[in-house]
């Protein structure tokens, strides 16, 4: 059971990826990206039930959270060209 | 007890895979980046929801449990806001929606 859920999820990255290579806009290339995050999240967690590692289940929380903000800071660089916020460029100096 | 739980975890596995599958088909065949993003939604709430779900029936602690069900609220919270950062990046980039009028025009029958 655990095993076809595990090729189940290897698949849809390599979907995912498959759309990261073709995608012809650069957000097409960000949304498999993330989808290839949450799908890692889903992936970690069933290698820690047929491992028999409950442990695996935390880095699979923190890598949730490292996915998300990595997602948000590549739309905001990809949007303004930097990671500062928008209201910092009138006070150039 | 034991059979009722192997049965139900191995439905919500299956039909999980099943979603995330459709969503990375959907990811792939979807004509618009907007559609696209639809595709996505699919894998992050059905497909990890049922995966997760499936997952909490074999666990056998009430604290594994918990890190599955956190785990699937952080992707419950995040996803749809990622989705729509990235719909508002795209159309403030200038990328629009492929409207039902443009097929017309473009396929006459």
């Amino acid at each position: 059971m655990f095993t076809a859920a595990l090729l189940a999820i290897l698949v849809t990255m390599g979907l995912a990826l498959a759309r990261a290579a073709l995608g012809p806009t650069v957000f097409d290339r960000i949304l498999a990206l993330n989808m290839f995050g949450t799908k890692t999240v889903l992936l970690i967690a069933v290698i820690g039930f047929i491992t028999h590692r409950p442990d695996f289940l935390d880095l699979g929380l923190v890598y949730a959270l490292l996915n998300f903000i990595g997602v948000i800071a590549v739309l905001r660089f990809s949007r303004f060209g930097h990671f500062a916020d928008p209201e910092d460029e009138e006070e150039a100096d | 007890m034991e059979t009722a739980l192997d049965i139900a975890s191995w439905l919500f596995l299956l039909t999980g895979s099943l979603f995330a599958v459709v969503g990375g088909i959907g990811l792939l065949r979807l004509p618009d980046f907007y559609a696209r993003i639809h595709g996505g939604g699919i894998t992050d709430t059905m497909g990890a929801g049922l995966v997760l779900v499936g997952l909490t029936f074999q666990a056998g602690d009430w604290l594994v449990v918990f890190k599955l069900v956190m785990i699937l609220f952080f992707l419950l919270l995040t996803s749809p806001t990622s989705a729509h950062a990235l719909s508002k990046s795209a159309m403030a980039h200038g990328i629009r929606p492929l409207l039902a009028e443009e097929e017309e025009e473009s396929s006459p029958s």
